[in-house]
């Protein structure tokens, strides 16, 4: 079956590239690692026919969220050894905590639960079948206020990102009402006394 | 045939795999960033599996916003990082103890 073929193909490499970004050395390779990841779990999406999303994903995250990732990594000059320390002795916690999570989420959602005998598979849609139409017509439709404060989400995100790393220093040259109020008249007029000279 | 189990599961493997990777990595600021983008990134699994297998768009639509709102927190996230170094010359957890919690 080509179809369970390519969903193995990408899970495996799912499962490999999140294995390497939480414990390669190098933030960079984390990085490119989570792009690869990225990428799989697109391929997984398509599988679930849902174009219009994996490739929202490719572009929005790999080509935007990634490379801001990777930006601000090359950016901060970090020290890597310093970062790794504790890497071996939170290792066997983190194993034991991770295990005994997979068995608890694998008992719910195992083939016991949603197996094809649970959950049968679904009918593919037809060849002029659009996703991206379906999407838009939920979207706008009946998903129209909750659109609209995503879209608020998004400029509020920018304003505090861009608020949060503008340097301090003002360049404008707008006169400020609170210091020309607070003047006073020593800070501008000073008296000097000046000796008389003859004219000879 | 694949089976909604199948994506299931590989949404759980994902999962756990990012909670031992914020356990193993807690003093490095940028990999718990991208620990939590992979946990998104297993829930959106989920919602796609189950919007295909019940014939549903509105898991999509979730994901959809789950997306906006993580670009969002990533861009935040990210910028906090840049402050926080530009101030304390490290992005090491442990450093970061100013208000005695």
């Amino acid at each position: 079956m080509v179809e369970q073929l390519v969903f193995y193909v990408f899970a495996g490499f799912l499962i490999f590239a999140a294995a390497m970004v939480i414990t390669v050395r190098n933030p960079v390779h984390a990085a490119l690692f989570l792009v690869l990841a990225f990428f799989s779990s697109a391929g997984l999406w398509l599988l679930l026919e849902a174009e219009f999303l994996a490739i929202a994903l490719v572009l929005v995250y790999v080509g935007a969220v990634m490379v801001l990732f990777l930006f601000v990594v090359m950016m901060l000059d970090i020290n890597i050894a310093e970062l790794r320390e504790g890497f071996a002795r939170y290792l066997p916690v983190a194993a034991v905590v991770a295990l005994v999570m997979m068995i608890a989420i694998g008992t719910v959602v195992g083939p016991q639960n949603f197996g094809l005998d649970q959950v049968p598979a679904a009918a593919s849609h037809a060849a002029d079948y659009s996703n991206t139409r379906e999407l838009g017509l939920a979207l706008y439709g009946q998903y129209i206020w909750p659109f609209e404060i995503a879209a608020v989400v998004l400029l509020v995100a920018i304003i505090a990102a861009i608020a949060l790393t503008l340097r301090a220093t003002r360049q404008t040259k707008a006169p400020r009402p609170e210091r020309q109020v607070q003047v006073r008249r020593a800070d501008r007029v000073r008296l000097v006394k000046v000796e008389a000279e003859r004219q000879s | 045939m694949l089976a909604l189990a199948d994506f299931l599961v590989i949404g759980a493997v994902l999962f756990c795999l990012s909670v031992a990777g914020i356990f193993i990595n807690r003093k490095n600021v940028i990999v718990l960033l991208m620990c939590i983008e992979l946990m998104l990134l297993a829930v959106n699994m989920n919602f796609i599996a189950f919007s295909h297998f019940n014939d549903d768009v509105a898991g999509q639509v979730f994901v959809f916003f789950i997306l906006t709102v993580a670009a969002a927190e990533a861009a935040i996230g990210l910028a906090i990082l840049v402050v926080l170094f530009r101030n304390r010359h490290s992005i090491n957890v442990e450093d970061l103890d100013m208000m005695k919690g």
